[in-house]
């Protein structure tokens, strides 16, 4: 065999091991889309090419109110979770990335391990926090119960979305060069408006990502979201997807289903495509490091 | 930080007002950690304290504050209590959570391991360099965005024993010659769900790994291949290597998370045709038999599994404190 034959014979190869693994990556999803462009008598013939294009699931799914409103309470409850989170993880970052004190490394560790809570650990006394938030302080009040509320959602998801802001947060505080503060300090400003007028602004791109990272971390929980509420004016869509219900008991409306799963993959899909780059260096930044 | 201290050491010594200073950097570095660690004590410290507490009490979901204390009994009769059946065979504990431990520690290896050896491999092929290296790293991140309830209904549909893509192509390839209900049967519903856990996570393996691997600098390959080592000598003697603590931080988290697996099996099979795990064990006991102290022992069980393994994260892999 020439050279040139074995080399030609290595590329074809190589781009037929490229191929498997974009259909093993890609192919759930893409039939997720052609099983949803179909009406649900088509569902029972396979073919893997649309043949024709029916938008019935789709419309379907947009006329049903369930859907829509965990769409609502899934947008309210994600945004929420994330400005909560990175408000007050930025002022804890930069305290840990920034300033000298003692017990920071407890916290900086107490921080970390939370980024790796468990949380089926906690929903089961959570729930009895929810339905009757005075307990924490050994009191009762089961008036002001949050159960099946939005807010319920918001106040628990803080358990992993806080530690992750923070912990993310702080490496990219620690990574800015320490002149940009001396610079600031020389110029007489005070150690917060050092933080507030010369280091977040810089932190803005960081911000940025780890806010959607925590968003898509709210957006994709389901644990809490079908435990601490009932129905539909505060679950949000994961739940609603979970236990989609057709018209009958007995006929699964699977075209439905995954019009429905489309319609919230979408947007992440978008937001990972756009931010490939970023989401990437965030994801990894914190366990490469560590 | 060492950096910065040095710095302010080299300015003129103008020692009060340094540490005046000092303290009021101090002061600050409170007030802005206070709201994250006050937030921290009510939605994880406490709810983990009362976790503890109610694992101890036969408390029932519907009757708040009845529960009478118990000692260790929930433990016992999860863990360690010994009961003899009618036929003359012993039981050690609660046979159903033993059960629950067992498919999960065989759910958590095999895609732990699936993951690693195709994360390893797509991390690979991505380092290298190709034509359309971009759409690879895009397509990777695909199954990562999509949400696990959404992934699981997708496969679950997949799988559909009648009108399921998946025995449709077995067939055609000539595999299988009937359906097979692949969530329905105890013999494949394991597996089945672990594949799709497999696809689902093996983006963060891969990325975790290619993070490595770009690390590693290309003139050691240089001077391999000037040395005359093949391809292969190369990967095993210095790629991999250098990879094992990247391998090894993917390896721990991706253990932690797959111990923790509750949506997938939630939806795919509720627990069902022998696919309970710790996770949906424990949910049932705490709201479908609102047994809220036997749970919360279940619940307890899991957390300190975990709490091994972080620890494990912790003492090889220290935070770095600069």
């Amino acid at each position: 065999m020439s050279k040139e034959m074995k080399k030609n014979l290595q590329n074809v190869a190589f781009y037929l091991v490229i191929a498997v693994i974009i259909f093993y990556l890609l192919f759930p999803f893409y039939w997720a889309v052609v099983s949803s462009l179909k009406t649900q008598a088509q569902l029972f013939d396979i073919t893997y090419l649309p043949t024709e294009l029916y938008l019935d699931a789709y419309r379907v799914v947009f006329q049903n109110d369930n859907f829509i409103l965990g769409l609502r309470n899934s947008i309210i409850v994600s945004f929420s979770v994330t400005i909560v989170s990175l408000i007050i993880g930025s002022f804890a970052a930069y305290a840990l990335g920034r300033l000298p004190f003692r017990g920071k490394n407890t916290i900086l560790y107490l921080v970390l391990v939370m980024t790796m809570f468990p949380l089926i650990a906690v929903v089961g006394s959570l729930f009895t926090f929810i339905r009757n938030p005075c307990i924490v302080v050994g009191a009762n009040c089961p008036a002001l119960s949050l159960f099946n509320t939005r807010t319920a959602l918001v106040i628990t998801y803080l358990v992993f979305a806080l530690p992750f802001t923070t912990y993310v947060l702080t490496n990219f505080f620690r990574s800015l060069p320490a002149e940009l503060e001396q610079a600031a300090l020389v110029d007489g400003a005070t150690p917060f408006q050092t933080f507030y007028k010369v280091l977040l602004p810089l932190t803005m791109p960081a911000l940025v990502t780890t806010g959607m990272l925590t968003f898509i971390a709210a957006w994709n929980e389901f644990l809490f979201a079908m435990t601490f509420t009932l129905d539909f004016q505060s679950r949000t869509v994961q739940p609603a997807i979970a236990f989609f219900q057709g018209a009958s008991e007995r006929e699964i409306p699977w075209n439905n289903i995954m019009a429905a799963s489309v319609v919230v993959t979408i947007p992440l899909i978008l937001l990972v495509l756009i931010f490939q780059r970023r989401i990437v260096d965030g994801l990894t930044a914190g366990a490469v490091k560590g | 930080m060492a950096v910065k201290e040095e710095a302010i050491q080299v300015a003129p010594p103008v020692p009060k007002k340094r540490s005046k200073f000092a303290k009021q950097q101090e002061r600050l570095a409170y007030m802005l950690v206070a709201p994250t660690l006050l937030l921290i004590l009510v939605v994880a410290a406490w709810p983990l304290y009362q976790a503890v507490a109610l694992s101890f009490t036969d408390e029932r979901l519907g009757r708040p504050g009845q529960g009478e204390f118990v000692g260790l009994e929930n433990y016992k009769a999860l863990l360690w209590q010994v009961r003899e059946r009618s036929d003359g065979s012993v039981r050690i504990g609660d046979s159903d959570f033993y059960e629950a431990v067992t498919n999960t520690v065989l759910l958590t290896l095999v895609s732990v391991a699936l993951e690693l050896v195709l994360g390893l491999g797509i991390a690979l092929v991505i380092n290298s360099k190709f034509k359309g290296r971009g759409l690879m790293r895009t397509a990777v991140l695909v199954p990562w965005a999509i949400p696990t309830v959404v992934s699981a209904q997708m496969w679950s549909w997949m799988y559909n024993d009648v009108f399921g893509v998946f025995n449709d192509m077995l067939q055609r390839v000539g595999i299988i010659s009937d359906n097979i209900a692949w969530l329905a049967n105890p013999t494949t519903a394991l597996m089945a769900v672990t594949l799709m856990e497999v696809w689902k996570t093996t983006p963060f393996m891969a990325l975790l790994i290619l993070a490595g691997l770009q690390v590693i600098p290309g003139d050691v390959y240089e001077a391999a291949d000037i040395d005359g080592a093949s391809k292969i000598q190369q990967f095993l003697a210095i790629t991999l290597p250098l990879l094992r603590p990247a391998i090894l931080v993917a390896l721990i988290f991706r253990t932690m998370d797959a111990l923790r697996i509750f949506d997938a099996i939630k939806v795919m099979t509720n627990g069902g045709s022998g696919t309970e795990v710790m996770s949906t064990y424990a949910h049932r006991n705490l709201f479908d038999f609102q047994k809220l102290g036997y749970g919360n022992a279940v619940s307890v069980v899991i957390f300190l599994i975990i709490a091994v393994f972080v620890v494990i994260y912790l003492t090889s892999f220290r935070v770095s404190e600069d």
